[in-house]
């Protein structure tokens, strides 16, 4: 509860933040400020300190798996901005208004890391993407932007349109909208039930951007400024894709084996059409669009498998995710030239970028003592537990493979490649908090049990 | 504690080596650290040998039942001996490359060296994938950035074949991971008895990995490449050591935990041996490049290592392991020979060379001597293994065709004595030509280690029986579990 409401009062506070303060400087302060105090404020909560007492009427539920989802979502958001901070200034002259919707996308998330019934759902997601709509947007004079941001909002309407479809059809089943009745009903078979049900699956992934519903990913995330795509990639995914789970744990979990076969499609087509696209990228970021999708398959083994694995593993993935993604998004942020070529002999003028930029791609590919290996580990023992389906698991690790080759052009252009790749001015600080977050990275790489045993308090 | 020194030490050489700028300074921090290494070794095969000290066993990853469990077994006391010999040789014989960021290079050397010693180490299926992995990406860094022309590509084929071999090893390890209730031990492995059709298809998710890093033919292609386009040192610790990882983990993880399999298999996996040990015998055979045909020539000697595990007889496996060791010494030898020629005359290709014995005899006659060794001519080291090898292969109980095998596997002996001794006659018999007269004499660092690499020869081929003791509880231990239920 505390994130939900200090998040929405921090946001607010935010906008009027513009009026008075002039200094770009204050501003930022202020917004790094807020969300370390909602990271100690969630942390708190973690440990049953609650600052707002709110009767909810079992709306919504504040157990250890949302709560500790929140605080690696505000953790990362807190890196992010003391790497990225800055560069929003770059985008454009309503400073505050970007940091207050920044607040309101995570005070979305905390809402759907905590729903109990359709209707909070539905307002988290909103929540969540009304305020990205605008931030693909902001950077007003740019084409690519503004035409990214109509086909977001297009396109999530539409979403957001079947989903309010299938909860109804959901309600209409079950005459209410708390998920635990859902699970209640869900053993006969019911059309306007499966249909509800459908559509939600449908319009969830949509915003999770599982193919084949992902079209709008790669421009999206292509048009909208850098810095905002950084953060659209990493936290609002992984909170979204919380929801998901949560949602499945409670709704679809006792006819999960009727729902696999479709799952299983999904997760096949969203790796192979991921991968395979994102091979074929110039644009690092472009590559990384489509990277994000690859993951989004990967995460998606967190409802195919449907055990505890799945809910440390989705934790984890969405900690070694965000982090490795957020670093190498604040490094491209820096780049001049956003194509592989650009990074041509950056080990050369940048060692330390080129190192740890190095340390974030290989957790992105999955390699041991990195954070990323033990997400997907956690994915794959998810899913191999269940036993049927191996061909699915094995076809997984094929495209994590493929992911290596792009991943790794990045690195050899650093490394292996002559050339200047140029990059703008960076500073010591910035320095200090990629080597932290790389630390981080490696440090979970190898006891994955520092974050995962919080999932049991 | 001598385990965990054997990775300690490297490991934080490595990463010391990183803060030396000095390139003089870091050669010598290097050879320092790997000498150490060496010593650890030792001490550990000698004086403090008991169980506390070679074994370590502290908690890991409570959650998903892995622990960090390494220990040295007869079989691990062998090759890590092999990896701690070897660096300190490669350092010395390759003492007067330079190298652009000389601290880098080195540092990378000996982290994976950390690596390869912890694959040997390892007693834990998830901590055993770790090191598998871990010992991959410095190998990938050293090559791509101090490599040949064509070195981004060749290595990178090499490092996807490898990763892709990995990841459906670890879906494996993950599957028979839940089949004995959750634990990555190795002795649960062991002692877990699979039904044989599920160890007929879980047989290639491991075996994919091993074949690869052998390689054992289809799956060798990115070998000549890599092999080539390597810095020598580099190369020396792909062939030397690291493709003893793929012949290792076949003994250790895979003929013990899937008895069935490899019994189901083992006619078409030796098929696939002797098929590859005549096609690399044959083109090695045709080789210009002085790199490639020891590559080829590595082929063929690592097929019969596979095919005479397959013959699960205990002369076949004992003769294995002794040549995994001896195969490792002779390769590096050929490789520092490679390396000092290509330094000093500028080029590898054979028919560019000849009449070098006239101008370095020294090193012809250390050259002989270790391509005798490497066509296992009696009293070198290379004879006693293969000798255990063929007589292993001969009276195999478990496969109709042990007598045709030996035939073939025979052939090839013959065949790597045509190319061994053909490569030996262009380069340093005949006439030389413009370029070869202006050579002078090898240097000191070379000789010594060639010198050093003929001792062992003579040495484990003359008295090789307190190597066959230290295996020999390993090879029982194994065979044991490869008794096979159908």
């Amino acid at each position: 509860m505390n994130a939900i409401i200090f998040s929405a009062i921090w946001g607010v506070l935010m906008m009027f933040s513009g009026i008075f303060i002039k200094t770009k400087a204050v501003i930022r302060n202020l917004a790094i400020a807020g969300v370390a105090i909602l990271l100690l404020l969630n942390l708190g909560e973690q440990n049953h300190m609650v600052v707002f007492h709110i009767n909810v009427r079992n709306m919504l539920v504040f157990d250890s798996f949302g709560l500790l989802f929140n605080s690696v979502a505000f953790a990362s958001t807190l890196i992010y901005l003391l790497l990225s901070a800055k560069d929003v200034e770059a985008v454009g002259v309503n400073l505050a208004e970007y940091f207050a919707l920044i607040f309101f996308v995570l005070c979305g998330v905390s809402i759907a890391s905590s729903f109990n019934t359709l209707l909070l759902l539905f307002l988290g997601i909103e929540i969540i993407s009304i305020p990205l709509y605008i931030l693909t947007g902001s950077d007003k004079k740019n084409l690519k932007s503004n035409e990214a941001s109509l086909k977001y909002f297009l396109m999530g309407s539409f979403s957001t349109g079947i989903m309010l479809m299938g909860i109804a059809l959901i309600y209409g089943a079950t005459g209410s909208f708390a998920v635990v009745n859902m699970a209640k009903i869900i053993d006969g078979f019911i059309p306007v039930m499966m249909a509800g049900l459908l559509l939600l699956l449908i319009s969830m992934s949509f915003k999770v951007s599982a193919a084949p519903f992902h079209f709008w990913t790669p421009d999206v995330y292509d048009g909208a400024p850098t810095v905002f795509t950084s953060f659209m990639a990493t936290i609002v995914k992984a909170g979204v894709f919380v929801a998901f789970v949560r949602l499945f744990d409670a709704a679809y979990g006792a006819s999960l084996p009727q729902w696999r076969l479709s799952i299983a499609f999904i997760i096949a087509a969203t790796l192979f059409i991921g991968n395979i696209t994102a091979v074929f990228q110039q644009s690092v970021k472009r590559m990384l669009a489509y990277s994000s999708i690859a993951q989004a398959g990967f995460m998606f083994f967190a409802l195919f498998g449907y055990n505890e694995y799945a809910k440390e593993g989705i934790i984890l993935y969405a900690a070694a995710y965000s982090l490795a993604t957020i670093g190498i998004f604040a490094i491209l942020i820096k780049m001049k030239d956003y194509t592989f070529d650009g990074y041509n002999g950056l080990a050369k003028q940048q060692p330390l970028l080129a190192a740890t930029n190095t340390i974030f791609l290989l957790s992105l590919a999955g390699i041991p003592a990195t954070a990323g290996f033990f997400a997907k580990y956690y994915m794959l023992v998810a899913a191999v537990k269940n036993g049927a389906y191996l061909w699915l698991v094995i076809f997984a690790v094929l495209c994590a493979a493929v992911s290596a080759y792009y991943y790794f052009r990045v690195i050899q252009a650093m490394y292996f490649k002559e050339g200047n790749g140029q990059v703008k001015e960076v500073s010591s600080a910035f320095k200090i908090i990629l080597v932290l977050l790389a630390g981080i990275v490696i440090l979970l790489g190898l006891f994955p049990q520092l974050l995962l045993f919080r999932l049991y308090f | 504690m001598i385990a965990v020194l054997l990775i300690l030490v490297p490991l934080i050489g490595g990463l010391a080596l990183f803060t030396i700028k000095n390139e003089g300074s870091a050669k010598s921090f290097a050879l320092f650290a790997s000498i150490a290494t060496m010593v650890v070794s030792v001490l550990g095969l000698t004086v403090m040998n008991s169980h506390s000290n070679l074994n370590c066993d502290v908690s890991w990853l409570p959650m998903l039942n892995s622990r960090f469990h390494i220990g040295l077994d007869g079989m691990g006391q062998l090759l890590c001996l092999l990896t701690t010999i070897s660096f300190p040789l490669i350092f010395i014989a390759t003492w007067n490359n330079t190298y652009k960021d000389a601290n880098r290079f080195y540092a990378l050397m000996l982290l994976s060296q950390a690596g390869l010693i912890g694959v040997f180490l390892a007693m834990d299926a998830l901590l055993f994938y770790f090191f598998w992995e871990l010992a991959l990406i410095p190998v990938y860094f050293l090559s791509s950035i101090w490599g040949g022309e064509k070195r981004i590509a060749a290595t990178f084929k090499f490092f996807i074949y490898t990763f892709v071999g990995s990841l459906i090893m670890l879906v494996g390890i993950i599957y028979i991971y839940f089949q004995a209730q959750q634990t990555f031990d190795l002795k649960a492995w062991y002692d877990l008895k699979l039904d044989p059709a599920t160890q007929n298809w879980l047989f290639w998710l491991l075996f994919g990995a091993f074949a690869i890093k052998m390689p054992i033919w289809p799956f060798h292609t990115w070998q000549p490449d890599a092999y080539e386009q390597s810095p020598t040192a580099v190369t020396m610790v792909l062939s030397g050591i690291m493709v003893k990882m793929g012949v290792f983990a076949v003994i250790r993880w895979l003929a013990p935990v899937l008895p069935d399999g490899t019994y189901l298999w083992g006619d078409t996996v030796s098929l696939l041996c002797l098929t590859g040990m005549i096609y690399a015998s044959l083109i090695a055979i045709k080789q210009d490049d002085l790199k490639r045909l020891i590559a080829y020539s590595s082929i063929a000697h690592v097929g019969l290592m596979c095919l005479a595990i397959f013959a699960s007889d205990k002369s076949g496996l004992q003769g294995a392991m002794i040549q995994m060791f001896s195969h490792g010494i002779n390769i590096i030898g050929l490789w520092i020979v490679a390396n000092a020629i290509e330094t000093k005359y500028g080029t590898r290709k054979i028919s560019e060379l000849g009449g070098l014995a006239q101008k370095d005899p020294a090193l012809a006659i250390l050259l002989v001597i270790i391509a005798l060794a490497n066509i296992a001519l009696p009293l070198t080291n290379g004879f006693v293994g293969e000798f255990m090898m063929f007589n292993g292969i001969f009276s195999s109980s478990v496969t109709k065709y042990g007598v045709l095998d030996m035939a073939v596997a025979g052939i090839c002996i013959i065949l790597s004595a045509v190319y061994m001794l053909n490569m030996i006659k262009k380069i340093f018999y005949g006439s030389g030509n413009a370029l070869t007269q202006s050579g002078t004499p090898t240097a000191v660092p070379v000789l010594f280690s060639l010198s050093v690499i003929v001792v062992l020869i003579f040495i484990t081929g003359v008295y090789p029986k307190p190597m066959l003791q230290l295996t020999n509880d390993t090879v029982d231990a194994i065979l044991k579990y490869m008794k096979i239920s159908i």
